[in-house]
Parts: structure tokens; C-alpha cells; sequence
């Protein structure tokens, strides 16, 4: 089996519940030396170093995160905010939850520094409500920065001040979407706002607002730490620095989380190299490779380079780097099943199209698994499917619609098996 | 009327107030903590929370009945979570819950009859690389057989 043996930022800090301390911070890693060193600089030159690393957004997107930074209007009557989507919602993802509890000053620090270079003085770690130790272990953690300076008033002997709260969520995959996340924060439901404004004009409590990921914001020390183009040439890809976070799951030998450069591995190498393969040795079936809300792939499909534009080109995407691993034995369509009825239970129901297609799709692919399907059903899929796309306020809808129709499309057999003998085959 | 929230809340929310530039923001904060002391959110503790806010009673419901975490009505001693999403499908959630239904002659969002137990399906729980995952109260249990599901639960009181 492969292990990774170059430059990797995080992942030799996990599982070590020593390294969590601002002690640990100060004599292994970083220690707050990046945020001296980018209080001393100009905002501009912070954010240029950003764009220089070609850092691309880790929530989902994979928006290239200096460019984001470059919307924040400079001056702004409304104060401006920081803050950080610590949802961690998308099924398959779990890497936020290691960077919180084994590395939380690396996020602490990243977002001193954002804030600093736009101009923002209070930030905010929105975090899924179920990590409640995660909650602790964070408030902790600035519990520690603030009593040695680092947060709070004239940071560093600086003019700058910067205050940070960790919001807990109460269980809504919809506040992930960075305007429903907006939304929580102020006390609202959850649901996602209509765009524009976007948030760099408009977000938290009206002020201009950045929205990163944990994984984003915790990679911004070492850049300072080391200069944009060194992140940019960690990666093995153009235009995606650093390393990623993947974590698969599923059917591989070896679940967990690997740090490996953008662009390092194709997902043959991640499953059969570094995860040991399929579990029970038996044969592939299937590849979600980025959360639930990426389309599926098939079995002779992962030579693919695995990184955000060599999935793209093959009609899915990278995601927040949640790989799900499938194997023979498993029924597609229970599996197409279950994801749907996720999106259809967590649908905020403002936009018709998700909320009702949502349903309708879980429905249709509940009969299909219980023997009652029709021949017409596929066609309905994809019609329903395609409906959705597109056409409601924020992602959710096409996360809904992208995994089904990859699924008729590509494992169109499997649905045809349920429905002409009335049962599911595996049953 | 009688404050039935402690005064423990109150001054958490008092150290919280500061943080938020209003105070509706602190609604999510306030039903948690509320829920940390009465275990649900009956009427009155949300009235009680509306009142302190500055909102009607509905707005403070319309917004907890967006959430799956806060619960409106009671729960047993020990509220089991089971994930049963992608990964935790895929390595065999739903033989734990199966097991669980058997075990305690209950439903999927069911109490036992003596409120010991309440036992829900949950989405991703964040803990796919150790699936499958549940929470037990506020405390995940990962890498879970149905052997090991039954050390912890008969440890339980
Ligand atoms: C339905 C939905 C769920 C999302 N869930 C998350 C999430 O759990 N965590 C996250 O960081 N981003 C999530 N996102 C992406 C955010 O909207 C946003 O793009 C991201 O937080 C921006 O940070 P980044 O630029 O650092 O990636 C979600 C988006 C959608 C549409
Ligand atoms: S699917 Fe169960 S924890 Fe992610």
C-alpha cells in the first residue's frame, strides 16, 4: 500500500490530541508567526499572495479564493464579516471535523489573517450542531488565543481587533449553502436568499460578508508562512495549489482521510493504492467522487486525474473531496434511492421544482426498488431531473437532479432489471 | 409569570449578546441552551425565549421547527441517532437499525414506553471514513457492529 511521502500541511497533526494546544501550535507548527508577519503587510499584498497560491475554495466550489477576497469593497458604511461554514453537511465529507479538533489554530489563525485582509473585525465559525466536542475543543482553542493576545483588541500591540464566535447549527444540510448559513446565523430558518446581492455586498446582518470553508481558511497561515507560490507548487496541476483533504468511504480497505497535492493521483491510484482496494477484494461497481451531489462514475471511469477541471470535463465534480466507494454487491438503485431521499428531506421547499421534484424522484426510485416500477419511470427521471436543474434559487436542486440522472444514465441496466422482473435483483 | 429558564441561561446569554450585532441572533444559542436544560422545547419555554428575544412566540417556533436538532416534543433518556446516509449504508447501518427496532419494540422516531430510549435515522453524521455512526445523546460512537451497539446500549441505565 502507498503512503504519501512529500510535503503534506495537516494530516501528521491528527489523531495527535496533543496537538490541539497553543503550546503544540507554537513549537510544531505555525504559532501565530503568520499572523505577525501579515499584520505588517498591506491588505493588498495579503490578498495577492492568496491569489498567487492559487488556493480554490475547499467547501464545494472551488472558487479561487484570493478573487473572493477582491470583492470586499474597501470601504463599507455597514461593518464587514468573516465567516467560516464549518457545516460540514455534504454526505461523504469529514475533514473539517480533523482540522477543528486536532489543528483548530491553524482556522483561528487563517481567519485573523482574513479578516485582516478585508478589512472585517468580527468573524464567525458556523458549525454543524452535532459536533458538539468539536464546539468545545474550538472554544477552547480561542478561549487560549485570546488570553495570549492573539484575538480580541490591538491584536499583537497592532491597531487591528478581531473577535471570534463559534455559532452552532441544529442539524439542516440547507445551511451549508453560504446565504442559508447567512440566514442561521441571524436567527433565521435556514432558507438561501436570492443572488444578487452576494455576499461580498451583502451577507451577514446586511455588512459585505466573505464565506469560506474550514479547510480554506486553515491553509492561509502557511501561505503567508511560505508564500503563495510555494502552495501553488505543491499541487501536481495547474490553476488548484496546495494539498487536499480527501476522505473516502465506502467499500475500500482502507476508509479515512488522505492529504495528497491537488491533482496528485487519479481515483484508481487513491482506491487501489492508497485505500487497499476494494473490501473482500470484490470488484468495483461504482465511484461518487465528490459528496453525494456528484454525479456518479462508473468502474472504467477512474482514470481520471482527481481534481476539480479533470472531473468536470468528464460531466461530474470534485466537490468537497468525499469520495464514496461502491462495490459489486451493492444495489445502485437503493443506493440512488437513499441520496434522493436526503435532498427530499432536506429541500428547504422554497423553490417549487426542488421541492416537489425532489419528492416525486424519491418516490418514483422507491417503487423502482420495491418491484413496482413502470417502464416509463426512466423517462420521468430524467424529465423531473432535468427540470430541477438549473431553475431553483441555490444548488440544492441541481445537487438533487446531477446524482439521478448519472445514475439512469449509467447504470440504466440495473433500473430495467428492477422494473421488467418486479423485483430488485439483490433482494 | 414564573421564569421557568434558569438563571444559568440568562447569563449565557449575556455573555453572548455582545457577539451579535442583533439580538434575534440569538435564537439558535438560546434554544440550545434551553434544550441543554429541559431536554425539548415545550410552548412555554419557547414563549419564554421570545419574550427575552423581543419576538413573537411564532417566530421563535417557525424558526425551531426548521431544525431536525431541536426537538418539540419529549425525548427518552437516551436519544440514539443512527446515520444511515452513504457510507454508513454501505457498511451496514440499517442492520443496526434493524436491531435497534427489535431490541426495543420500537419504530424509527418512536420512545420505549418507560422514556428510557427514543431512536431516530439520521443524515450524515460527518464520521464517513468510521461508518457506520451514530450519536448517542451528544456523543458520537463510530466504526459500530451490532455487538458493539449492544455493549454500549446495555451499559446504559
Ligand atoms: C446545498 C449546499 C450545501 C453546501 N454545504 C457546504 C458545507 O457543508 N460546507 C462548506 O464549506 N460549503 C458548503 N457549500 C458551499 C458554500 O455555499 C460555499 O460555496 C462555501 O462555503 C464557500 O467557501 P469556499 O470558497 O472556501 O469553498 C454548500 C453549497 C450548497 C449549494
Ligand atoms: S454517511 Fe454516515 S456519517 Fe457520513
Amino acid at each position: 500500500m502507498e503512503t504519501y511521502k512529500g510535503e503534506t500541511l495537516f494530516i501528521q497533526h491528527f489523531k495527535n490530541e496533543e496537538a490541539r494546544s497553543l503550546d503544540y501550535y507554537k513549537k510544531k507548527m505555525i504559532g501565530y508567526e503568520s499572523a505577525k508577519k501579515a499584520l505588517a503587510m498591506s491588505q493588498d499584498d495579503i490578498i495577492n499572495e492568496v491569489k498567487k497560491s492559487n488556493l480554490r475554495g475547499r467547501g464545494g466550489a472551488g472558487f479561487p479564493t484570493g478573487t473572493k477576497w477582491g470583492f470586499i469593497p474597501k470601504q463599507s458604511a455597514k461593518p464587514k464579516y468573516l465567516v467560516c461554514n464549518a457545516d460540514e453537511s455534504e454526505p461523504g465529507t469529514f475533514k473539517d471535523r480533523d482540522i477543528m479538533r486536532y489543528t483548530p489554530h491553524t482556522l483561528i489563525e487563517g481567519m485573523i489573517i482574513g479578516g485582516f485582509a478585508i478589512g472585517s473585525n468580527v468573524g464567525y465559525i458556523y458549525i454543524r450542531g452535532e459536533y458538539t466536542r468539536e464546539f468545545t475543543l474550538l472554544n477552547e482553542a480561542i478561549d487560549e488565543a485570546y488570553k495570549a493576545g492573539y484575538l480580541g483588541k490591538n491584536i499583537l500591540g497592532t491597531q487591528f481587533s478581531f473577535d471570534l464566535t463559534v455559532h452552532r447549527g441544529a442539524g439542516a444540510y440547507i445551511c451549508g449553502e453560504e446565504t442559508g448559513l447567512l440566514n442561521s446565523l441571524e436567527g433565521k430558518r435556514g432558507e438561501p436568499r436570492v443572488k444578487p446581492p452576494f455576499p461580498a455586498q451583502s451577507g451577514a446582518f446586511a455588512g459585505p460578508t466573505i464565506v469560506n470553508n474550514v479547510e480554506t481558511l486553515a491553509s492561509i497561515p502557511f501561505i503567508i508562512q511560505k508564500g503563495g507560490e510555494w502552495f501553488s507548487k505543491l499541487s501536481k496541476i495547474e490553476k488548484s495549489g496546495g494539498t487536499r483533504l480527501l476522505g473516502v468511504s465506502g467499500h475500500v480497505k482502507k476508509p479515512g482521510l488522505y492529504e495528497l497535492p491537488a491533482g496528485g493521483v487519479t481515483l484508481r491510484q487513491l482506491i487501489y493504492d492508497y485505500c487497499g482496494g476494494i473490501l473482500n477484494d470484490r470488484k468495483l461497481k461504482a465511484v461518487i467522487p465528490g459528496g453525494s451531489s456528484a454525479p456518479v462514475l462508473t468502474a472504467d471511469e477512474i482514470d481520471v486525474i482527481y481534481d476539480i477541471e479533470p472531473l468536470q470535463k468528464i460531466g461530474t465534480m470534485m466537490g468537497s473531496a468525499a469520495v464514496m466507494v461502491v462495490s459489486e454487491d451493492y444495489c445502485m438503485v437503493k443506493l440512488i434511492q437513499r441520496i434522493t431521499k436526503f435532498y427530499a428531506h432536506e429541500s428547504c421547499g422554497q423553490c417549487t421544482p426542488c421541492r416537489e421534484g425532489c419528492k416525486w424522484m424519491e418516490d418514483i426510485l422507491h417503487r423502482i426498488e420495491h418491484g413496482h416500477g413502470r417502464e416509463q419511470d426512466l423517462a420521468l427521471l430524467l424529465s423531473i431531473a432535468d427540470n430541477i436543474n438549473g431553475k431553483t434559487l441555490c444548488a440544492l436542486g441541481d445537487a438533487a437532479a446531477g446524482p439521478v440522472s448519472s445514475f439512469v444514465k449509467k447504470f440504466r441496466g440495473d433500473f430495467e432489471a428492477h422494473i421488467r422482473g418486479k423485483k430488485c435483483p439483490n433482494a | 409569570m414564573a421564569k421557568l429558564l434558569s438563571e444559568n441561561f440568562y447569563k449565557e446569554m449575556g455573555k453572548l449578546e455582545p457577539r451579535y450585532p442583533s439580538k434575534v441572533a440569538l435564537l439558535l444559542p438560546a434554544l440550545h441552551e434551553a434544550q441543554k436544560e429541559t431536554g425539548w422545547l415545550p410552548p412555554e419555554i419557547m414563549e419564554e425565549i421570545g419574550t427575552y428575544i423581543g419576538i413573537h412566540p411564532a417566530q421563535v417556533r417557525e424558526v425551531a421547527s426548521f431544525y431536525t436538532m431541536y426537538n418539540l416534543k419529549p425525548v427518552g433518556k437516551y436519544h440514539l441517532k443512527i446515520c444511515t446516509n452513504v457510507a454508513c449504508c454501505l457498511r451496514g447501518s440499517e442492520e443496526l437499525v434493524d436491531h435497534c427496532k427489535k431490541k426495543f419494540g420500537i419504530e424509527l422516531g418512536e420512545t420505549t414506553p418507560d422514556k428510557k430510549f427514543t431512536l431516530m435515522e439520521e443524515e450524515c453524521l460527518g464520521a464517513c471514513g468510521t461508518a457506520p455512526a451514530m450519536m448517542l445523546n451528544d456523543d458520537y460512537h463510530e466504526n459500530l457492529t451490532v455487538q458493539g451497539l449492544d455493549k454500549i446500549l446495555d451499559g446504559l441505565k
